[in-house]
């Protein structure tokens, strides 16, 4: 990718292994995560695709129950603790925060790089309980599966786990410092993009849930390894216990990984439809009041492990108010569409794939809420449909709209918009064919983590095999039409989308620190509506030299 | 970008602003590990209160007052080392901090007694030693040793990073500009306060709630 061209951009900075492996500038540091979480989406997706492909018949004909158990296993720890956790925040965030602030770099730019040597270290452990025999206690490591009972390699796992942790608490703490103190003169709160709302509320949770998932799992390997009974009622522990204490972590850690998604899109929508954000503060304020309300709701992880009925009624409750200011962001999306100049570009297609795909997956979430309904669907296929939904109709949805709209930034090239346009909607098509037969095994009463079903299933599943088939299709695509324009692709100029943020008003790609002059905000973010000035139509900022 | 450590500051005032808030957030992720641990404890506790009674009087109250003294001292001459460092006052307070390095090194090896003893009279339920106990109920009393040392060594460890920072910053004292031993010092002090925080709260709640 080095020529003549990239000269004065970050990417013509050195392209040995030293120049890219000792870099403290986020634009790279936020590649090297693109290209490590891309390896776990894929590895973590290949296990997706086996299960599928076993579930395809009743009878269990192509792995063992216990090689199934472990599949599972993996697939859900690679996706969820190495993938999904960092997925939006650690590329497109590392990329697009200082850009989209006007600051030259993260507060801590060591610190940064440190976070992925961090990450990939701790998932060396988790790559090597995957080589010597895979873990077979789920990607929730429910005690006394993980502890008494457990046949895998549950330590090695989960202190990988834990390590990530730490990348994730650093990443965190360096997000929240930087949108602190580093926003360009003029950039005050209520101009932010709300990308960058999003990643603050969603560092804010990362580093006040992740210790406690951290305390958890030391726990655990303390009683793995040093005999420490606190989950064990044989030494006077107690399981439950796990419970609640994995749950106040990743109850809030679903909202880690959808919130920097409805950041993502709160930048496309307004974008390809050239109309601002509809209700800016109510949105802004609505991520803040997602990242709270979901320290409260762990409970309703447990409506049926015998926790308290009145402590369920209040999870129950709860639960249901996040539902509030989820649907205020959906409905002021939808109106952001009204009487707009809609373009269907492909980070518009994938944004509004995520919009259906989002609320679909949300309104299920009301069902499961409820606590008598939930004991009918509790660990049947109705909840995994709901969080894949959520999680991969919604968040993978979102990271592909977001890669899409910033790719031209990110590098200098322009990529063929049909394949993209293509690869979306066969995502769409691929995604609604997995996921929603399983809304209906879930609702008859199949249950999860089986490898085996009555044959009267096998409808179901074999639609939701096919549609594997089809998701992977639309997942591969990117991967040769987004490479192929690294190499192949027209140059992109500065703003192709015209669109307003400050990340959009640099050269494309940016230049080693960003900005060649600091820039002065005089307007607030999404000013698409502006009369009167043809000149810079959709640039609302002027540059200025810094004082 | 002069006097500064990281690209993105104009001033090394704005950076030091940064590195306080920085630390105040991760203080922030501590609490909530400590918090969590703290919480285990509580149920624990409310669930068998009298055989945590009995235990800890097992635990040694001399020893454990003795560490309680030594590292509030310790926070003292922390904070007599930021006092000194923000009257530019360097050698004195290399010496300040150096004090507080120590005791913290006092600390860690009477905590080594400590344990020495508890392991030695079978109180120790951890790396399959044989637990040994007469009183009333020792299935509980066995977690709530195995509680004591899971906390106490989780605070151990987080004292041990402390010094070696400290350790760290003193070896690196003299290629650092006066602005960056400055804020160095302020951040490692909130920090090294923060663990004693801890420790005031791990004393009472192990040693003296139940006496």
């Amino acid at each position: 990718m080095t020529n003549a061209a990239m000269q004065g951009t970050y990417l013509g900075e050195g392209s040995g292994p030293r120049a890219w492996l000792l870099t403290t500038d986020h634009k790279r540091v936020a590649w090297l995560y693109l290209i490590s979480l891309t390896g776990f989406f894929f590895l973590g997706g290949a296990m997706a695709v086996l299960m599928r492909i076993e579930l395809a018949t009743p009878a269990g004909d192509l792995v063992s129950d216990d090689g199934y158990n472990r599949l599972f296993s993996l697939h859900g720890i690679i996706m969820v603790w190495f993938f999904l956790v960092p997925s939006i925040p650690a590329t497109l965030g590392n990329f697009l925060l200082p850009l989209m602030i006007g600051a030259r770099d993260l507060a801590f730019p060591r610190l940064n790089l440190a976070s992925w040597y961090v990450f990939i270290f701790g998932s060396l452990f988790a790559l090597f309980s995957v080589v010597a025999g895979g873990v077979d206690t789920g990607w929730t490591f429910y005690t006394p599966l993980s502890t008494l009972y457990a046949n895998g390699w549950v330590s090695t796992a989960a202190f990988g786990v834990f390590i990530v942790g730490f990348s994730t608490i650093m990443t965190g703490i360096n997000f929240i410092v930087t949108v602190h103190t580093l926003r360009a003169p003029g950039l005050t709160w209520f101009r932010l993009p709300i990308f960058v709302w999003t990643l603050y509320a969603t560092s804010l949770v990362m580093v006040l849930a992740t210790p406690v998932l951290a305390a958890s799992l030391i726990l655990i390997v303390l009683e793995r390894v040093f005999g420490i009974g606190i989950f064990n009622p044989d030494l006077g522990g107690a399981p439950l216990l796990f419970q609640h204490l994995f749950w106040f972590y990743s109850h809030p850690a679903v909202y880690i990984m959808i919130l920097p998604g409805m950041g993502v899109v709160s930048e496309v929508l307004p974008c390809f439809s050239r109309r601002p954000l509809f209700g800016y503060k109510a949105v802004a304020i609505s991520s803040m009041a997602i990242a709270v309300f979901g320290f409260l709701v762990w409970g309703h992880h447990m409506f049926v492990s015998g926790q308290s009925a009145y402590a369920g009624v209040v999870f129950s409750f709860l639960s249901f108010c996040v539902a509030i200011p989820s649907a205020i962001k959906v409905f002021n999306w939808s109106l952001t569409l009204r009487k707009g100049e809609i373009s269907f570009e492909t980070p518009m297609l994938y944004a509004l794939f995520f919009l259906a795909l989002f609320t679909f997956g949300g309104l299920a979430g009301l069902f499961l809420a409820a606590l008598a309904v939930d004991v009918h669907l509790h660990d049947t296929y109705f909840v995994i449909a709901h969080f894949h939904y959520i999680m991969v109709g919604g968040m993978v949805t979102a990271y592909m709209a977001g890669l899409h709209f910033w790719w031209p930034k990110m590098t200098g090239r322009m990529y063929s918009e049909t394949a993209g346009r293509i690869a979306a909607t066969v995502t769409f098509v691929g995604f609604n064919l997995t996921f929603f037969p399983q809304y209906m095994l879930g609702f008859n009463g199949m249950p999860r983590r089986y490898h085996t079903y009555p044959p009267e299933f096998q409808f179901w599943h074999v639609l939701s095999s096919a549609g594997a088939v089809v998701l992977a299709v639309g997942y591969l695509m990117p991967l040769f039409y987004l490479g192929l324009s690294l190499f192949r692709g027209a140059r992109a100029p500065d703003n192709p989308w015209h669109a307003t943020g400050l990340e959009w008003q640099t050269s494309s790609p940016p230049p080693p620190h960003n900005f060649k002059t600091m820039p002065v905000v005089t307007r607030p973010a999404y000013a698409y509506d502006m009369k009167g000035l043809e000149h810079e139509r959709f640039s609302p900022y002027r540059e200025e030299a810094a004082e | 970008m002069s006097g500064t450590e990281s690209v993105a500051f104009d001033t090394p005032q704005r950076e030091q602003r940064a590195d306080t808030l920085a630390m105040w957030v991760f203080i922030g992720s501590e609490a909530m590990l400590f918090g969590g641990i703290f919480l285990v404890f509580l149920i624990a506790h409310i669930d068998s209160g009298t055989a945590f009674a009995a235990a800890s009087k097992h635990l040694s109250l001399p020893l454990g007052t003795f560490n309680t003294a030594v590292l509030i001292t310790s926070s003292f001459t922390m904070a007599l080392a930021h006092t000194l460092a923000l009257q530019r006052r360097w050698r004195a307070t290399v010496w300040a901090l150096a004090a507080t390095s120590l005791l913290g090194i006092c600390f860690l090896v009477v905590k080594g007694i400590e344990y020495s003893r508890e392991i030695s009279e079978g109180l120790a339920p951890v790396l399959g030693l044989q637990f040994r106990y007469a009183g009333p109920d020792p299935k509980h009393a066995e977690f709530f040793f195995g509680l004591y040392f899971a906390m106490t060594s989780l605070h151990a460890l987080h004292l041990i990073g402390g010094i070696i920072v400290i350790a760290g910053m003193i070896a690196l004292w003299r290629t650092a500009n006066p602005d960056n031993r400055l804020h160095r010092v302020e951040a490692i002090g909130l920090y090294w306060h923060f663990v004693d925080v801890v420790w005031v709260f791990m004393f009472p709640v192990l040693y003296l709630i139940n006496r």
